[in-house]
This record gives structure tokens, sequence and C-alpha cells, in this order.
């Protein structure tokens, strides 16, 4: 007790903290305001609002599985080369020999409970009608994220590079080869000519600028990549950010009017 | 297939300590019933329950095969023969409805968790089936499982309060989350709550990486395809619609409009009420909409898209091998052949040879005229006339283009389902097939 109280009266911890232990009223107030993890949220809230059985936490828990994530996928780039020679390999190893051997298991269930906890978090918005007025935009943003989560998972399903991993993401991506006007499959490719040379072909369609090539190979598979792990958790961390300060803005969580 | 004295062997361990799970869950519940709900004879069946499944899990345990509780053959095939995509898609459908319309029945704890353990049963006593049991414990496949569950819940969770809440507003009063509008400090009452909640997701999370193993297949090869190809699982909803539609619709189109709907549903929906409570008599169009939409269409395509298509996408019922030479007769019929062949008894209009663009579009235009007047109706007629009859009232708050994307939404959702009707009792393909431009719906 008495060794607790000291390291919380130090230069060190005071330095750090900048209010004292939310024991009382005062500083359980204080400590939302001038703590920059804390501060996202109010002071106080209704305790309906946050009441179990009305708000699932569906949210919460989306928003901590992509930190989970954010965690694991940094970890797993330590060891996973995304090249024909290497990925699978990798992989490979990543089961076999590398110590903590359930880091892609943490990852890759934690991405499929990501996009189911998405739907709940969104099902329960739908059933309570929070997407009215005044959150209107809050839910057009949400169903960004929604569209952002389900790409974040088709890329990361790639990168094992084994036989479910390119076939799922070459029957998925076969879709873009009939887009209206832009596939080389689609309808209506036949209208973009110039000079009676088509310009919707195999290798410049949609199809050929999602994958980087005409079939599911190398250039998809560092695409992909990227697009996995820097381009999305980027736009991600972004819309997460003006998600959460709009349900600030917004009327705080969601409740009756 | 041939070895399920083998298959039982490794499966009853799991279904032991299954069995065991349903006992232990039950034997608490009959307690609590007992404790604290004065339910003396709801506890004592409750109770009884659970000793069924303690008999269940060692007559799993017991070490020989022929003693897994299972569902008899006879069934198992019954079952099989009797189910497809038609009865799939019309008995969930069915089943959705008698939920709702019922809805203030099942709502109630003591029917939910009959419900929950009839459900646990069959998945247990269906897992005794070397077939199902392969599709169901598929690594990536275990999320749906749980998803299945989950929606079940958390779908009852959200009836039982609308059902309170629309009793009270029917009897003037406030809903229940009105009630109680006291304010609570986020430290301690929602900090902690964060916390606990990451350390269970964190816990669950560990558990299922530890037990259940990411699946990895052979490496990667271009020339082997897999048959089935499925895409991952929240898009097998989609690729289930490749069944009914090209690509360009069910791959492309279609997705495009469910996104832009959900971003428009804000827009589109002028209902006030049912703001920041859960009510379905205050909203009842937009919940059925939004129901219909995600249960029906996203939900249980997926279904049974993972679970019961196999090779060659060709239905499997749920106990049956996905075998590779399964054969489905593939007779259906494109609109214009059976309008101008079986029906005027004439050839397929068709261009003489080196004809100019003009002649040859307006052939085109001719031979799929029956599908193009029925489309126009569908999607330029049908609005107006839905305007000054059933959406009368909509039409009137809402405005012309508000209203026109309302209902086009709407109808290009009801596309799916009409198309599913249409293929199901007259063998119908393609309403208007132009493989001049690829162009088929």
């Amino acid at each position: 007790m008495a060794i607790g109280e000291t390291i919380r009266n130090s230069q060190i911890w005071k330095s750090i903290f900048r209010h004292p232990m939310p024991l009382d009223r005062r500083n359980r107030i204080v400590v939302m305001l001038t703590n920059f993890f804390l501060h996202l949220h109010p002071v106080s809230i209704k305790k309906q609002g946050i009441a179990l059985s009305f708000t699932w936490c569906m949210g919460g828990v989306t928003f901590f599985l992509f930190l989970v994530e954010t965690v694991t996928g940094v970890l797993l780039m330590f060891y996973y080369r995304p090249t024909l020679e290497w990925a699978y390999n990798d992989i490979l190893a990543l089961r076999d020999v590398t110590s903590l051997g359930i880091l892609r298991e943490l990852h890759r269930w934690g991405a499929h409970a990501m996009v189911i906890t998405t739907w709940l978090h969104m099902y329960r918005v739908f059933l309570t009608g929070s997407y009215k007025p005044p959150r209107e935009f809050n839910w057009v943003i949400g169903v960004i994220l929604l569209l952002l989560t389900l790409l974040l998972s088709f890329t990361g399903y790639l990168l094992p590079w084994d036989q479910l991993a390119i076939w799922a993401i070459t029957v998925g991506s076969n879709m873009a080869r009939a887009t209206p006007i832009l596939g080389y499959e689609g309808p209506g490719q036949q209208l973009l000519t110039v000079g009676g040379i088509d310009m919707i072909t195999d290798g410049s369609d949609a199809r050929f600028g999602l994958l980087g090539a005409r079939f599911v190979g190398e250039e998809t598979l560092n695409r992909f990549y990227v697009l996995h792990c820097i381009a999305i958790p980027l736009a991600v961390a972004l819309l997460l950010a003006i998600h959460f300060w709009r349900v600030r803005k917004d009327g705080g969580i969601s409740g009756p009017l | 297939m041939h070895s399920n004295g083998l298959f039982l062997k490794d499966v009853a361990g799991f279904l032991g300590s299954y069995y065991t799970a349903l006992a232990v869950m039950n034997g608490v519940a009959g307690y609590l019933l007992w404790k604290r709900s004065k339910e003396p004879t709801q506890a004592l069946v409750w109770t009884v329950f659970a000793g069924v499944m303690m008999i269940l899990a060692s007559l799993a345990l017991s070490g020989s095969p022929g003693l897994v509780p299972a569902l008899p053959a006879w069934l198992r095939g019954l079952v099989n023969q009797l189910s497809g995509p038609v009865l799939y898609t019309l008995g969930t459908t069915a089943l959705l409805t008698v939920l709702f319309v019922f809805r203030r029945f099942f709502v109630k704890p003591m029917v939910a968790w009959t419900i929950l353990n009839a459900m646990l049963l069959l998945m247990g006593l269906s897992m005794a089936d070397e077939n199902f049991a392969s599709i169901v414990m598929k690594p990536d496949n275990v999320p749906i499982v749980g998803l299945v569950f989950l929606l079940a819940f958390f779908t009852w969770v959200a009836t039982k309060q609308a059902v309170v809440n629309d009793d009270r507003i029917a009897q003037g009063l406030p809903p229940m989350e009105k009630l109680d509008d006291e304010k609570v400090l986020v430290w301690p009452d929602l900090v902690y709550t964060e916390l606990i909640c990451m350390i269970a997701v964190s816990a669950f999370l560990l558990a299922w990486a530890i037990f259940l193993p990411a699946p990895l297949e052979e490496p990667a090869s271009s020339v082997k395809t897999p048959n089935p190809s499925k895409a991952p699982w929240y898009f097998l909803g989609l690729q289930e619609m490749l069944v009914y539609f090209d690509p360009w619709y069910a791959g492309v189109v279609l997705p495009s409009l469910v996104i832009f709907g959900l971003m428009a549903m804000p827009y589109l929906d002028f209902n006030k009420k049912g703001n920041g409570y859960y009510s379905i008599a205050e909203r009842k169009f937009s919940y059925l909409t939004f129901q219909f939409g995600f249960l029906e269409l996203w939900i249980t395509l997926i279904i049974l898209g993972t679970f019961l298509r196999g090779p060659n996408w060709n239905f499997f019922g749920p106990f049956e091998y996905w075998s590779p030479y399964k054969v489905e007769v593939l007779n259906n019929v494109d609109l214009p052949q059976m309008f101008w062949v079986n029906l005027l008894d004439r050839p397929l209009p068709r261009a003489p040879q080196g004809a100019s663009t003009l002649t040859q579009v307006g052939t085109i235009l001719l031979r799929e005229a029956p599908g193009l007047v029925l489309l126009g109706a569908y999607l330029l007629i049908l609005p107006p006339l839905l305007a000054v009859t059933v959406f009368r009232g909509f039409f009137a708050r809402m405005g012309f283009i508000r209203y026109m994307i309302m209902a086009n939404l709407m109808l290009l959702m009801l596309s799916l389902p009409l198309k599913m009707v249409l293929r199901w009792t007259m063998n119908l393909k393609y309403l208007v097939s132009i493989p001049e431009f690829s162009l088929n719906f």
C-alpha cells in the first residue's frame, strides 16, 4: 500500500498522468478530460445507453478487434515476405518454427470475428433506429467502414498463398471482369473504342486494375499486400476517428430523444 | 464416407465435451430456476434434460462408435432427399415469417431456451454424421456456425425489448429506454465495462486460436482448380446469386446497390419514430424491408452457399456426400425462346447476313421485346403505379426523387427472389439475353 502511494506521488508518475487516481467524484471527472485515451469519452453518460441488453458492445468490440489485428498484423509482417518464392513457406514456418505459433490464428480468427461484430453492430444500430437524424452521416461512414472491413478481410485472404487463398480471390475478383462497360466481359464493353481499337481488354479492364495482372499472380500478391497492410488500414483509421468524433458530436451514445 | 466407425471415434471426444457442456448449462439453468425464479416445475424439466445430456455424453465417450448418439440414417436420408434450393428458400422464409408473426410467443425466455437447446441438440446429433461434420468443422466455416447462433441470440434480445416497448407505446407509455434518464460517470461505469469486454474478447480469441488451427492447404497452383471454388464466406451470398443472374448484375451491380441502399437508408426513412429504442410496431415497413434484405437475402444465402453448395455449385443436403459426379439437369430456357419459339411457334427474329447496324440492333430489340417490355413495366411503370396505390402515403411525404430511389431500390432487391421463383416455376434462364453485348438479365 505504502509502495503504491510512493509510486503515485513520485515525480515520474505525476509527469505521466496529469491527474490523481480517479477515486473520488472530482477526479473521476478530471480523468476523462485530461487523459488522452479517455478523452474520447464524455464525462458522464446515459445509464440506459450503456446497458448491455441495449448496446451489445459490438462497436467497441469491433474497434478492439481492429487493434488486435493491427498488433498481430505488424508481428506477422516481421515473418512474412509477399513473394511467390516465400509467401507460402513463411506461413508454414509461422506454424511450425516460430514461437508463439498461434499468431496467424489470432489474426485470422480476429478478422472473421471483426466481420461478424461489424454486422452485429450495424444490426443493433438499425434495430434501435439510431441511424436516424442527427446520425445519418455517421451511418454512412459506418457503411464505408463495413466495406473497408470486408476489403481488408478479402485482401488478407490471399496472403497465405495456398489453394484456398488464390481460388477464393480468383472467384471473388472474376466478378470485376463483368463490370458494365469497364470489364472486358461486361455488358457494353464494346462501347469504349477509339478508332476501332477496343479500349477494354483483359489487359486493361477493371479486373486487371484490381489484380495488376490477367490472373491472380505475383503482381496481385504484392498489390493485395500493400492494400492490406497500408492503404486500407490507413483509410480505416481515418474514418474510425471521424466515426468516433461524430458519435460525440451527434449527441453521444444512442438513446431515445 | 466408408470408414464411419473411425470417424465416429474421432468425433466422439468432441461430442462428449459438447454434451457435457449442454448438461452443465442446463444444470445451472435448473438451479437458477429453482433458487432464483422459484419455478420448481421448470427447474425439474431442465435438470432432467441436463441428466439426459449427461447420458448422451457418456454414450459418446463410451468408446464404442455404435453408441455415439446420432440421427437415424433413414431420417438423414429423408432430409437429404427433401432438401433443395426451393424448399430451403421457402422454408427459411416461412420460418422467419412464423418467428416474426408469433414474436410475442417466441420472446418468452423459456420458449427461447427450449429452441436454443433443440438447436444445440440437433447440431450435436448431426455432428455424428461424417458429411455434416466435414463441412461444418472446416476451420473457415466455424465463424458462420457462430454467426448463426449469435444472430439468433441478438435478434431475440432485440425483439424481446421491442415487444415490451410496443406494448407500452400502445398504452401511451414511453419506451423502457426512456424510463431511466439517470446519467452515470464514465469512470468507472463505462471504462470498466470496456476493460472487462476487452479481457473477455481476448480470452475468447486466444481459446479459439489455440483450439482451432488456421487452415493452410497445398501451395497455390493456378492450374489445379478446386471443385467447388468458393469466395470467402462473407461473399457466398453473392456467389449464390450467380445461379440466378449473370456476374455483371449479381457480382457488380447488386453489391453496389446494397452499399448504396444502406447509405441511402437514413435519407429515405422519413419516419421520425423509433429513434434510439427498440421498436417494431412504430417502424414496421423499414423493419421488415431490412430484415428481409439482411436475414433472408444476405444471411440465409451465405448459409446456403457455405454449407449446402458442393462441387459444381450443385445443391447437397446437409448429410449428403459432396460427390463431384452428381449431375443436375440444366434445362433452363431464355424468355425470347419461350415467347417466339414455344408460344408463337416461329423462329427467333434474326437479321439477314450483312445487314446494317441499325437493322441488327432493331432485330435484337424485336427479339428481346417480351423481356424488355416486362422489365420496362417493372422498373418504369410499377413505381408510379405503386405511388398512387400502396405507397400513396409514402409518395406524398417523400417527394418524387426520394420516392423513386426508394421504389427502385426496393424493386431491384426484389428482383432476386422474383428471378428465383421464375427459375423454379418456369425454368427461366434470362428475361433478356443479348449475347451480342454480353447483356443478360
